[in-house]
């Protein structure tokens, strides 16, 4: 089942074209990694994706309740851990279990502080909760290893590998290329914009993570 | 839709009370303003009786937009706005949740104000209280509707504290207008009626029609 469809998608910033004529299509469980260098539209390409902003040219299909860590952590300084997580559950169409999330994120025996007294850490694992406690079936994940300790790192990998058990389709986007390739079933690699490769993991890339640049990149 | 308004609403009050930042700017600002006149007027002059409906407006339309301009930065900081709209919260109940909290902050700045200006100018602004309440509930959501609308129009510009009034305030005119007027008919006593009604007709029409518009335009100015 096709989970999101893009027909010739472009996005054009003024004359800047930030994305160019892209079509692919996602099915459920599928685990994407989406590739390339700064700049290539990763960050466009993921906010088309969650619906924040429009295509200027062609057409975005997308059939599912989404979820989506970007590049902030989507969560209030100003409320504690628990009203953060009750906001956010009561927008849901889902019943969610706060409290189940604030034992499994660890954040239980702090859940009544505010986030400002919060580490970054324990700030990126109240961001995860956020993330995945709605059980979405399209999650949205931005550089979700970027600064994480090897706990919340387990943490974010073990969440990953429960949605893709419960058949949601994954879309990371990442520099960090070992751990996107342990999760990733399939590669979604842009070059300035344009779809440099789109399909399955190539084997290649499990040993050399520069593999899809210098085989589908453009050399700069 | 008005569930998740509810709790965009009870959201934004918890997270104000918390700080309360905007609050206490708000109502700073407007007892200065309140002390700095009636040390310029007469207290006693009959001549305060025609300007109390523009004292206090412009006074409440200053310390208003104060209000309101923290909408969308309360949503601004760690991309929550994203979330929000990816949690498909719709963005009329947005911006309905968040007038609502805005109007609930500027009541609260007219309750402590309107008092305080009956007894530095020495007028009774309580002798119609049923036609004062509404004239403040209208006036204040011409207010928030617009300004939270322009709030989140102006939110990513780096100079939003001075573009929010600059595009706020020649928009309001007609209700400002309306409502000065209807507040000084109430400060001597009277009741609107006759030729004055036009000015309640003016407020309800006003709020009706960019309560819609803004309903309608709040989803294209949100996304992208």
């Amino acid at each position: 089942m096709s989970v999101l469809t893009a027909k010739r998608v472009s996005k054009f910033f003024g004359h800047f074209p930030a994305l160019r004529d892209l079509s692919f299509s996602f099915e459920a469980g599928d685990c994407i990694a989406l590739l390339g260098r700064n700049g290539a539209g990763k960050t466009t390409l993921l906010n088309l994706m969650a619906g924040l902003s429009r295509p200027t040219d062609g057409k975005l299909e997308i059939a599912s309740r989404v979820g989506l860590l970007g590049h902030g952590i989507g969560v209030y300084d100003e409320l504690t851990a628990r009203e953060n997580l009750k906001f956010f559950a009561s927008l849901s169409p889902r019943q969610i279990d706060v409290e189940a999330w604030l034992e499994k994120v660890n954040l239980r025996d702090v859940a009544n502080a505010t986030l400002r007294e919060y580490s970054r850490g324990m700030r990126q694992r109240l961001a995860l909760a956020r993330t995945f406690m709605g059980e979405p079936e399209l999650l949205l994940l931005d550089e979700p290893f970027t600064s994480l300790d090897d706990k919340a790192t387990a943490l974010l990998q073990s969440l990953l590998a429960e949605a893709l058990a419960r058949n949601a389709t994954v879309v990371l986007s990442t520099h960090q290329i070992p751990e996107a390739m342990a999760l990733a079933s399939r590669i979604l690699f842009l070059e300035r914009g344009k779809l440099g490769y789109f399909g399955p993991r190539p084997d290649e890339m499990l040993g050399d993570s520069t593999w899809i640049y210098r085989t589908y990149g453009v050399a700069t | 839709m008005l569930r998740m308004s509810w709790m965009v609403f009870l959201k934004d009050v918890r997270m104000e009370f918390r700080g309360k930042e905007a609050i206490n700017a708000s109502l700073a600002f407007a007892l200065v303003v309140l002390i700095l006149f009636s040390f310029a007027f007469d207290p006693t002059s009959e001549q305060i009786r025609e300007i109390t409906g523009g004292l206090l407006w412009i006074l409440f339309a200053f310390s208003g937009v104060l209000l309101v301009n923290r909408s969308f930065v309360r949503e601004q900081s760690n991309d929550c706005l994203d979330i929000l709209l990816v949690s498909k919260v719709p963005a009329s109940a947005l911006l309905l949740g968040k007038t609502l909290a805005n109007l609930l902050f500027i009541a609260l700045v007219q309750v402590v104000c309107l008092p305080v200006f009956s007894l530095l100018y020495n007028i009774n602004l309580f002798q119609q209280p049923v036609w004062l309440m509404g004239i403040c509930l209208l006036a204040s959501w011409a207010i928030a509707i617009l300004g939270t609308v322009f709030a989140a129009m102006t939110v990513n510009l780096r100079l939003r504290e001075l573009m929010l009034p600059v595009i706020v305030y020649p928009m309001i005119i007609p209700a400002l207008a309306a409502a000065m007027q209807l507040t000084n008919i109430i400060a001597v006593g009277k009741v609107p009626e006759g030729d004055d009604l036009i000015w309640v007709r003016l407020l309800v029409g006003f709020d009706v029609i960019f309560t819609t518009l803004s309903i309608g335009l709040i989803d294209t100015i949100l996304v992208d």
